[in-house]
């Protein structure tokens, strides 16, 4: 997020919430969402193709079909420059190519968008002339902008809506990524990324190399590595021969799960460090039993970049070891087989670690963005949002005040390109998928908190009343649904949350996940796989 | 609060001078100042109601007993707190809330964290003589598998009601009826699941006594008997943080705290009561490693289909067998036959070991997680 969460409770005038189902998935965000419209009168337009809980609190709820955003925001601008109401003085200040922008958006009046989205267009007249009155606006957006073959420019076009309206750098405004998992900010900040070395320097960079190769004793390579989805097919492909995975189960939570079971058995050494034995252990050669949450210390990032220090409050069963404990343990055999060869001069070429505040000293050291988080500061009970580039620093809560990272905000001008697949005469309907409140991810937590399980113990795909009477299944009937990579059956919820042609899928239940249809289509640039939008036939199951 | 305030109110409290910003209520002032009027229906996230008249205050030369929650501070106001007659109206108060309430502390689970508790104690209040109407209500009938009631015990404070109307923003809970036959409902009198609950526990954290209380901790978190851990939630990214009360090195209870940074009070039905997988019987205990593997460790035999069991071994088994097949395919076949699933589960001081471990011991770049899922 470039802003935080409390501009959201406290400054936003306008809160535009596009391919997030904030109270199902960000709760207490969701609720101050909430709070803000209620209580202090802010307005709410939620973009979504399902009428999701938050929609029935929004001044103004657009159902645009799934993968039409571009064409969506694209329309939302063109009204806004069509009346003269964008923030000039800023697009003149602190902005670039405004022009080329102008020129695509002249093409997506309200008609044309309402074409491709399915929005009247009277409704895009009045959600832009909302937007432009009530500035500062925040947007708040999740998967349901980035999981399409066009997420990165999906994002850009949120950007644009803001630069636009003049709502970046400023208290209540903000372009804000809704981070799903607990830590993924702090696993991207920390280098878990093949791109990036911790910080966001990149291994491409040969500055950035020469500082971690001295930090670490060896030559490090200068290629980016492959993401994850890649990793999976070089592994299909017998490329990949050894795989390391840490708490994360792929034969859930990837798309097309058929090609994922057969990616790791030719895998020749799967390597699992879990807390359960989830399906992916199950496939591995070696799994290491790891701790829990409650039974650990350190620090985690939140979607606001807050660091802030967990606890350990219990011991872990049995033998199971925090993750850090597993890793040195590791390097420091590996090392002695001769795995690699460091420059013991190098001031952190060694895994000789005692606990994670001497691992925070080494991200100081090496992490701009970090290097002010000290453990004294988090233990005194400060929480600190990055980048916090020293030891004084009180850290950020809004981004980009007074210039970007790179100095003017572009815009950068895209057109709306329809999904990879859509829907045709053997799979008719769309589907969509996502997660429900009750349940996480690939469900490892919650199918085994009981109560959670017990509120929602199996999967349910929604179905608009249509289409269910067309295929002859009842509300809590089972459902069988097919798309060109495999079939899954589930019970039919039959409600108007969707709309006819839609259909909505979680994959937190592994017998029926719904990733066993989605497209493992793409983005080109990011290589984010399109869950959103994929196409399906359904019958009675 | 307006942001324009700039004259503060100066007024005596207990014959101490005090200055509080424009604005300010009388209790906000005294709290202010470091001194206490006890409360009960008050909370400072919470609008003010003035239903308990716990809080009432002498005002010189105002008529009768103030309420501090509710009367707005002034310029040149005199308060006493402590006055014969404000104490005296709260040890009233305090009897008629006991005359009615069940004389269930030895087993109440609010018990020693139950602020109706700690002012009888302050106060001095004698349980009441048997007598007087008492409400029956069956306890605990909602089917909400988090949330239990025990209307009881229940002071019609209205903190819960709200909560969730205020904090939640779901208008769960209201009262029915009035007087004495005032009764705390769900929705139209329906189980709370159908009058839209999201089982956040808002109406619990804010409740001062033992009417709404945490159905997962029945029997085992009486504050006395639990140690509290500050730690962040292990579900989504919005990063709130709360106490696992912890007894017997088993977490029995997550509660919420005004201190958190992001959240607050208020936690969603994952964070309030979706702990209880930690201690699952499915959690591993031991490493595993494919039988098979233990016989010909060394060879590179390609086994088809992992065929063979996954058994028990110790860490120096485990781990010695790991070092040594990842260093055979990395000498064989080159680092970037290897790659890395990071955990967004897992620590940023794991994480960054996860990324200096793919990178210099491993020696390749392939290395992501599941930021894109």
């Amino acid at each position: 997020m470039t802003n935080s969460i409390r501009d959201i409770t406290e400054e936003s005038r306008s809160i535009f919430i596009i391919g997030s189902n904030t109270t199902e998935q960000h709760p207490v965000i969701g609720i101050k969402v909430r709070r803000a419209r209620r209580r202090r009168g802010a307005r709410l337009i939620v973009a979504d193709p399902r009428r999701i809980d938050i929609a029935n609190y929004a001044d103004l709820h657009l159902r645009h079909k799934p993968g039409s955003d571009i064409a969506l925001l694209n329309g939302l601008m063109h009204v806004i420059v069509r009346e003269g109401l964008q923030d000039q003085k800023f697009i003149d200040g602190r902005t670039e190519g405004f022009d080329e922008l102008r020129t695509v958006i002249g093409k997506y009046d309200p008609k044309v968008a309402g074409r491709i989205t399915g929005v009247a267009p009277g409704d895009i007249e009045k959600a832009a002339v909302m937007l432009a009155e009530n500035r500062p606006g925040t947007l708040l957006y999740a998967m349901g902008i980035t999981q399409h073959t066009s997420g990165v420019p999906n994002v850009m076009s949120c950007a644009n809506l803001q630069l636009l309206l003049g709502n970046l750098g400023v208290p209540g405004g903000g372009v804000n990524p809704l981070r799903g998992q607990n830590n993924v900010q702090g696993a991207c900040d920390m280098g878990g990324l093949p791109v990036f070395f911790p910080g966001y320097q990149k291994v491409t960079d040969p500055k950035a190399r020469e500082k971690f190769e001295k930090a670490w004793g060896v030559p490090l390579p200068d290629q980016a590595g492959l993401t994850l989805v890649e990793m999976v097919k070089a592994a299909g492909q017998g490329k990949i021969k050894g795989l390391f995975i840490v708490g994360e189960n792929p034969m859930t939570s990837d798309p097309d799960l058929n090609h994922v079971r057969q990616a790791l058995e030719k895998c020749e050494f799967l390597v699992v460090q879990e807390i359960f034995l989830s399906e992916t252990a199950r496939m591995a050669d070696v799994v290491f039993p790891a701790a829990s949450f409650a039974e650990k210390d350190g620090t985690f990032t939140n979607t606001e970049r807050r660091v802030q220090r967990i606890r350990r409050a219990v011991s872990s069963p049995g033998e199971a070891k925090p993750d850090s404990w597993i890793m040195a343990e590791l390097a420091k055999r590996m090392m002695a087989l001769g795995v690699a060869t460091c420059d013991a001069a190098a001031p952190y070429h060694s895994w000789d670690y005692v606990q994670p505040p001497q691992v925070l000293i080494e991200i100081n050291s090496l992490t701009p963005s970090y290097a002010g988080i000290e453990w004294a500061r988090l233990e005194g009970g400060q929480s600190l949002q990055w980048p916090v580039p020293n030891r004084d620093h009180p850290g950020t809560p809004i981004l980009h005040t007074e210039k970007f990272t790179r100095g003017k905000g572009r815009f950068v001008a895209v057109d709306h390109t329809p999904p990879a697949e859509l829907p045709d005469e053997q799979y008719p309907l769309i589907l969509t998928t996502g997660r429900v409140i009750y349940h996480w991810h690939g469900g490892e937590m919650t199918h085994r908190a009981r109560n959670l399980q017990a509120m929602c113990p199996e999967a349910l795909v929604e179905v608009h009343p249509k289409d269910a009477a067309r295929a002859g299944i009842g509300d809590g009937k089972p459902i069988k649904v097919a798309s060109r990579r495999g079939e899954i059956t589930a019970k039919a919820q039959v409600t108007d949350r969707v709309e006819p042609g839609l259909i909505f899928a979680n994959f937190h239940f592994a017998e029926s996940a719904a990733n066993f249809l989605t497209n493992p289509a793409l983005d080109p640039e990011a290589k984010i796989p399109e869950f959103k939008v994929c196409a399906v036939r359904i019958e009675k199951g | 609060m307006d942001k324009k305030t700039t004259m503060p109110i100066n007024l005596t409290i207990n014959g101490k001078p005090v200055s509080a910003p424009e604005g300010s209520t009388i209790l906000e002032a005294a709290r202010g100042a470091g001194i206490r009027i006890p409360t009960l229906c008050h909370h400072p996230d919470l609008t003010n109601v003035g239903a308990c008249r716990l809080c009432v205050v002498t005002v010189e030369k105002a008529r009768g007993l103030q309420t501090a929650c509710t009367t707005p501070a002034a310029g040149g106001m005199v308060v006493n707190t402590e006055s014969q007659e404000a104490r005296e109206t709260r040890r009233f108060v305090l009897e008629m809330l006991l005359s009615d309430h069940p004389n269930e502390c030895m087993v109440c689970e609010t018990n020693g964290d139950c602020e109706l508790q700690d002012l009888a104690y302050e106060y001095e209040v004698p349980w009441p003589a048997a007598g007087a109407t008492h409400h029956k209500y069956e306890v605990d009938t909602d089917p909400n598998p988090f949330v239990a009631i025990d209307r009881n015990k229940c002071i019609v404070c209205g903190r819960c009601v709200r909560a969730c109307d205020e904090i939640q923003n779901r208008e769960v809970w209201n009262f029915a009826n009035r007087g004495f036959k005032t009764r705390l409902v769900a929705g139209a009198d329906q189980p709370m699941l159908e009058a839209r609950c999201e089982s956040c526990g808002q109406c619990v954290a804010y409740c001062p006594v033992g009417a709404l209380y945490d159905k997962m901790s029945v029997g085992v978190a009486r504050a006395n008997k639990v140690e509290k851990v500050r730690t962040v939630c292990s579900y989504c990214g919005v990063g709130c943080s709360f106490d696992l009360n912890v007894r017997d090195d088993r977490v029995v209870r997550v509660t919420s705290t005004a201190k958190a940074p992001v959240n607050g009070m208020a936690l969603c039905v994952k964070g309030r009561y979706g702990y209880d997988y930690v201690h699952h019987t499915d959690r591993l205990t031991k490493p595993l490693v494919r039988r098979d593997l233990l016989s010909s460790s060394t060879s590179d035999e390609r086994r088809s289909g992992r065929s063979s069991d996954l058994v028990e071994v110790d860490w120096d088994t485990a781990l010695n067998l790991v070092a040594r097949k990842l260093t055979d395919i990395k000498s064989s076949h080159g680092g970037d036959a290897i790659a890395f699933f990071a955990s967004a589960k897992c620590t940023n001081e794991e994480n960054y070991l996860f990324n200096k471990f793919t990178r210099q011991v491993l020696g390749t770049n392939n290395i992501d997680h599941c930021a894109r899922l």
